[in-house]
C-alpha cells in the first residue's frame, strides 16, 4: 500500500545535505516567527461550502430514500448493501483522484479491475489459495499501472490516449483469460469475508477495506510529501520541474497508485461476486471521473479532495439504491447522475468565481 | 520626403494615455504618420511601443488622449472597429491559425459567402492567390495548411490578410526579428510596393541598420512620452537617436556596489566551459564568484533567457559543460543544477515558476520538500516557519503565510520565488527578468534584496532587457547579440549608450 509513497522520497535524503550547507541564514528571522500554525484547521477537512452542500445533497437523498421507503431503505442490511457498493468503486475513486489532482486522468481503471479480477480467478491461481488471489490481483493492478505510467511519464503519450489504449488492450486480455465464461471461486476463505459472519460490529469487511484506503488517501495527499507533489504537478507541472521535482517520476507513481487501488477494487469485487468476469467494473472510470469531479477535485488538476470524492461515491451509490428499491429504469437513474454532474459543477464553478468559501 | 501638408495626415495621435495598475505605461505620447510613408517606431524594451500598437489596434483604449483618422477624430472601441477603418496589425507574434489553410487564414472572420454562410472556398483560394501575387509570392499555395509553412511565409500571409481588409495603415511589429537576410530584404519590396499605394506602414525595429534602408521618418519615444516626431530616418545621426532612447527620467536607485576592496575574489562557484545550443546561442564562456552579480544585456531574441536555461539545465546544450565548484553538471538535469545549488527564477514567472492557486508557504516550500518531511510525513509547522523566515527576510508583503500567491503583486511573487531558493539554500541564483510585471517603487526594494543576497555570498547571474537595470546592478556585464557574446567588461565601465550600441549595430569591441 504504501510503496508508491516511500519511494517517491528517494528524492529527500539525497538532496538534504545540499539544504543543510545552506550559506543564507535562515535560522534567525525563524527564530522570532510566532508559532501561528496551530490555528489552521487540518487541511481538506475544512467543512467548506463544498463539502458542507455534498453533505447537503446526501442528507436530502436519505430523506428522500426514508420517505419513500421507509422500510426497506433504512434498513441496516440496506445500508450496509449500499456501503459495500460504495466501497468498490470507492477505492477506484480514491486512485482517480490522485491521478485527476495531477492534472492527468485515467480511463483504464474499469478495465484492469476486470483483468485483475479474472487474472485472480483462475483454476491456476486460485490453488494457491486466499494469498494467491489477492497477490495476483494487486500485482496484474500495479503491472497495468506500471504500462500506463511509464507511456505517459517517459513515452510523453497524453493521458487520455495511454489509458484508452490500456482500456482497450486489457479489457481484451480479460476476455482472452475467461473465453467470456465466469470463473468461479471455490475458496471458502475468500467467500467468507462477505459473508455475514465476518461483519465487525456489523461492519462488512469491505466496507472497512475502503475506510482504510480512504484514510490513507487522505494522509497521503494532505500528510506527504507524495501528496504535496501530485498537487504542485497539477497545479503547474513546468513551475514544478523547474522547482527541481521529478516531475516525470511522480507521474510514474500516480499511475502505480491508480493501479494498486485497481488491483484491492478487484479483490473486492471477487468477494463480493464470487466470480471473476471479464465484464467486471464495466464504466467504472466514469463512475470515478464523476464522484471526483462532483467532489470538488479540480479536472484540470492542482487541487483535490478524497473527502469529497467519498461523498461523491456515496451520493452516487444511494442514489442508484433509491431508485432500485423504488423500481425506477435504470434510464431514469442515467439521467438523475447526468443531472446532478451538472448542477454540481455548476455550483463549484460559481463559488470559484466567489473566490474561496 | 517633403513635410506633407497637415490635411495629408492619415493618422494623428495626440496626448494618448494609458494606465495600467501601479503604471503609466503611456503618458502623453504623440504620433503623426501620412500616407504612403514609412514611419518607424524606435524606443528601449518598456518604453510604451507595444502598448501605443495596441491602442492603434483597438486592444486597449486609452485612458486620455485624441486619435485623428483621415481628418475625422475615431474612437477604436474594439479590434473589429479599427480593421474596418482600414487599420491592420502585424504582430510579433503571428496570430495564424496553424491547423487552417492559408486561404482560410486570410479570410478569417470574412470569408466569402453565399447565403451568408456558405464559404465560397474556390473564390476565397482565387482571392488569396491575387492577394499573394501582389506581396510577391504567387508560390505560396492558397490551400496549403499554414503550419507547414516557413516563418517567412507566415508573415506573408499575415500580410495578405491585413491586405484583404481595405487597408490603409499596416503597423508592423519587429516584422524582422524571425527573418533571414534575404527574406528582409523580400520584406522591403512589400514594403515599397505597399507605400507606393498609398498604404502607409508603421514600422516597429531594433535594428538601425534597416531603419535607414526603409523607413522615411522616425518617431522616438521614450518611458511612454514622445521625445521627437518626425525625425528624417535617413539622415538623423544614430548617436542621437541613441541618446533620445536613453536619457531617461525616471530614476532607478540601485543599491550600492561594494568597495573594490571587498570585491568578490575566491573561486568561481559556477562556470560554463564552451557552453552551446545550436541556433540559440553560441559558446560561452562565464565565471560566476559568490558575491558576484553577473548581468547578460541584450534583445529579447539575443539568447539570454536560453542561456540561463541551459545552465539551469531545463535545455540541454549541444555542446559545452556547466560546472558548479569544479564538478561537471549532468547536462539537461533541472534535478542535478538544483541539487548543486542552483535556482532559477524563470522570465514567466506565472507559467514557470509559480503555483498560482496555492499559498505564499506552499509555494515557497515545494523545493525543499524533504527537509521537512521524515518518511515522506510532512511536518507542516515546520515548513510554514521555514517558509516564513525566508520571506520575511525578504520583506514579502503581506506577511501571511496563507495568501494565495496570485493575489500577490508582481514583486512579492518575485519575493516568494527568491524565497523558494533561499529556504533551498541555494548558492547561485538564475535571475530572467526579475522585474518584469513589477512596478517602479517595488523594483528599488528587488534590486536591494539582490544586492543583499550577493553580499551574503550568493552568485547572481541577471538577465534583463532594460540595460539600465544591468547597468546598476551587475558588477560584469556581458553584451549578447545573436546569440554572440559581444562584450565582457565591469558594468562601470559601460554606460546605456555604449550597450545599445553594441547590441544594435554588433560593433566588435574597439
Amino acid at each position: 500500500m504504501k510503496q508508491p509513497a516511500s519511494e517517491a522520497q528517494q528524492g529527500g535524503p539525497d538532496a538534504a545535505p545540499a539544504a543543510d550547507a545552506a550559506p543564507v541564514p535562515l535560522t534567525k528571522p525563524a527564530g522570532k516567527t510566532p508559532g501561528g500554525s496551530g490555528s489552521r484547521p487540518p487541511l481538506g477537512l475544512r467543512l467548506d461550502f463544498r463539502t458542507l452542500s455534498l453533505l447537503g445533497v446526501l442528507a436530502v437523498l436519505i430523506i428522500v430514500g426514508g420517505a419513500t421507503k421507509p422500510d426497506a431503505f433504512l434498513a441496516t442490511s440496506n445500508l450496509q448493501l449500499v456501503l459495500t457498493q460504495a466501497s468498490i468503486i470507492g477505492v477506484v475513486t480514491v486512485g482517480m483522484t490522485f491521478v485527476i489532482t495531477s492534472g492527468g486522468i485515467d480511463l483504464s481503471v474499469g478495465a484492469i479491475v476486470a483483468l485483475a479480477s479474472v487474472w485472480a480467478t483462475t483454476l491456476a491461481t486460485q490453488e494457491y489459495g486466499f494469498a494467491g488471489i489477492l497477490f495476483t490481483a494487486i500485482i496484474v493492478g500495479l503491472a497495468c499501472g506500471l504500462v500506463n505510467g511509464v507511456l505517459i511519464a517517459y513515452g510523453g503519450m497524453a493521458p487520455f490516449i495511454a489509458t484508452l489504449a490500456i482500456m482497450a488492450s486489457a479489457r481484451g486480455l480479460a476476455l482472452l483469460i475467461t473465453e467470456g465464461n465466469t470463473q468461479i471461486v471455490t475458496l471458502k476463505s475468500v467467500l467468507d469475508l462477505a459473508a455475514r459472519d465476518s461483519y465487525i460490529l456489523g461492519i462488512p469487511p469491505l466496507v472497512i477495506i475502503f475506510a482504510v484506503v480512504t484514510v490513507v488517501g487522505w494522509l497521503l495527499l494532505n500528510r506527504t510529501t507524495f501528496g504535496r507533489r501530485t498537487i504542485a504537478v497539477g497545479g503547474n507541472a513546468e513551475a514544478t520541474r523547474l522547482a527541481g521535482i521529478d516531475v516525470r517520476r511522480q507521474r510514474l507513481y500516480l499511475y502505480l497508485f491508480s493501479g494498486l487501488c485497481c488491483g484491492i477494487a478487484a479483490f473486492m469485487l471477487i468477494v463480493l461476486s464470487g466470480s471473476g468476469q471479464n465484464t467486471n467494473g464495466n464504466l467504472y472510470e466514469l463512475d470515478a471521473i464523476a464522484a471526483a469531479i462532483i467532489g470538488g477535485t479540480l479536472l484540470s488538476g492542482g487541487r483535490g479532495t478524497i473527502v469529497g470524492s467519498v461523498l461523491g461515491v456515496l451520493i452516487f451509490t444511494t442514489i442508484t439504491n433509491i431508485f432500485a428499491l423504488n423500481n425506477l429504469q435504470s434510464d431514469v437513474q442515467q439521467i438523475a447522475k447526468g443531472a446532478i454532474i451538472v448542477a454540481a459543477v455548476l455550483v463549484q464553478s460559481r463559488t470559484a468565481r466567489h473566490g474561496e468559501a | 520626403m517633403a513635410p506633407a501638408p497637415p490635411e495629408g495626415h492619415l493618422l494623428t495621435m495626440s496626448g494618448i494615455t494609458k494606465l495600467f495598475p501601479g503604471v503609466r505605461a503611456l503618458d502623453g505620447v504623440d504620433l503623426e504618420v501620412q500616407a504612403g510613408e514609412v514611419h518607424c517606431l524606435l524606443g528601449q524594451n518598456g518604453a510604451g511601443k507595444s502598448t501605443l500598437i495596441k491602442v492603434l489596434a483597438g486592444a486597449h483604449q486609452p485612458d486620455d488622449g485624441v486619435i485623428t483618422w483621415r481628418g475625422e477624430e475615431v474612437q477604436l472601441k474594439s479590434p473589429i472597429a479599427a480593421m474596418k477603418l482600414g487599420i491592420a496589425t502585424i504582430y510579433q507574434e503571428l496570430d495564424l491559425v496553424e491547423g487552417l489553410s492559408v486561404a482560410e487564414n486570410i479570410f478569417l472572420g470574412h470569408e466569402p459567402t453565399s447565403a451568408g454562410f456558405i464559404v465560397k472556398g474556390g473564390e476565397a483560394r482565387a482571392a488569396a492567390t491575387a492577394l499573394l501575387a501582389r506581396l510577391g509570392h504567387p508560390e505560396i499555395p492558397a490551400s496549403r495548411q499554414v503550419g507547414e509553412l516557413s516563418a517567412a511565409h507566415q508573415q506573408i500571409v499575415s500580410m495578405a490578410r491585413a491586405l484583404s481588409h481595405d487597408v490603409r495603415l499596416i503597423v508592423m511589429d519587429e516584422p524582422s526579428a524571425a527573418l533571414d537576410p534575404d527574406e528582409v530584404d523580400n520584406l522591403f519590396r512589400i514594403v515599397e510596393t505597399l507605400t507606393a499605394d498609398g498604404v502607409a506602414v508603421i514600422y516597429i525595429s531594433h535594428r538601425l541598420e534597416e531603419i535607414r534602408r526603409i523607413g522615411d521618418r522616425v518617431t522616438v519615444i521614450k518611458d511612454g512620452r514622445t521625445v521627437a516626431v518626425g525625425l528624417p530616418a535617413k539622415e538623423t545621426p544614430t548617436s542621437e537617436v541613441v541618446s533620445l532612447m536613453t536619457g531617461r527620467k525616471v530614476a532607478y536607485v540601485f543599491p550600492d556596489r561594494p568597495s573594490v576592496a571587498d570585491a568578490p575574489r575566491g573561486e568561481p562557484v559556477l562556470r560554463t566551459e564552451g557552453l552551446t545550443r545550436e541556433g540559440e546561442f553560441e559558446p560561452v564562456d562565464l565565471e560566476l564568484r559568490p558575491g558576484e552579480i553577473v548581468g547578460l544585456a541584450g534583445l529579447v531574441g539575443s539568447g539570454r533567457s536560453e542561456i540561463l536555461e541551459t545552465i539551469f539545465g531545463a535545455r540541454k546544450p549541444t555542446a559545452g559543460r556547466v560546472l558548479v565548484d569544479g564538478q561537471e553538471l549532468k547536462p539537461g538535469s533541472v534535478r542535478a543544477a538544483v541539487r548543486a545549488g542552483l535556482g532559477l527564477a524563470p522570465e514567466e514567472r506565472k507559467a514557470q515558476a509559480l503555483l498560482l492557486i496555492e499559498s505564499v508557504t506552499r509555494n515557497v516550500s515545494v523545493s525543499s520538500l524533504s527537509r521537512f518531511s521524515r518518511g515522506g510525513w510532512l511536518d507542516s509547522s515546520a515548513e510554514r516557519k521555514a517558509a516564513r523566515g525566508a520571506t520575511q527576510e525578504l520583506s514579502l508583503r503581506p506577511d501571511n503565510p496563507d495568501a494565495v500567491i496570485r493575489t500577490l503583486s508582481g514583486g512579492n511573487q518575485q519575493k516568494a520565488v527568491l524565497a523558494r531558493w533561499l529556504l533551498r539554500g541555494c548558492r547561485v541564483l538564475l535571475l530572467d527578468e526579475p522585474t518584469r510585471g513589477v512596478d517602479v517603487g517595488a523594483r528599488a526594494e528587488l534590486y536591494a534584496v539582490i544586492r543583499r543576497l550577493a553580499d551574503e555570498g550568493l552568485a547572481v547571474l541577471l538577465v534583463s532587457s532594460e540595460v539600465p537595470e544591468v547597468l546598476g546592478l551587475a558588477d560584469r556585464v556581458l553584451v549578447l547579440r545573436e546569440g554572440r557574446v559581444v562584450h565582457t567588461s565591469p558594468a562601470q565601465e559601460l554606460d546605456e549608450h555604449r550597450v545599445l550600441d553594441l547590441v544594435m549595430e554588433g560593433s566588435p569591441t574597439p
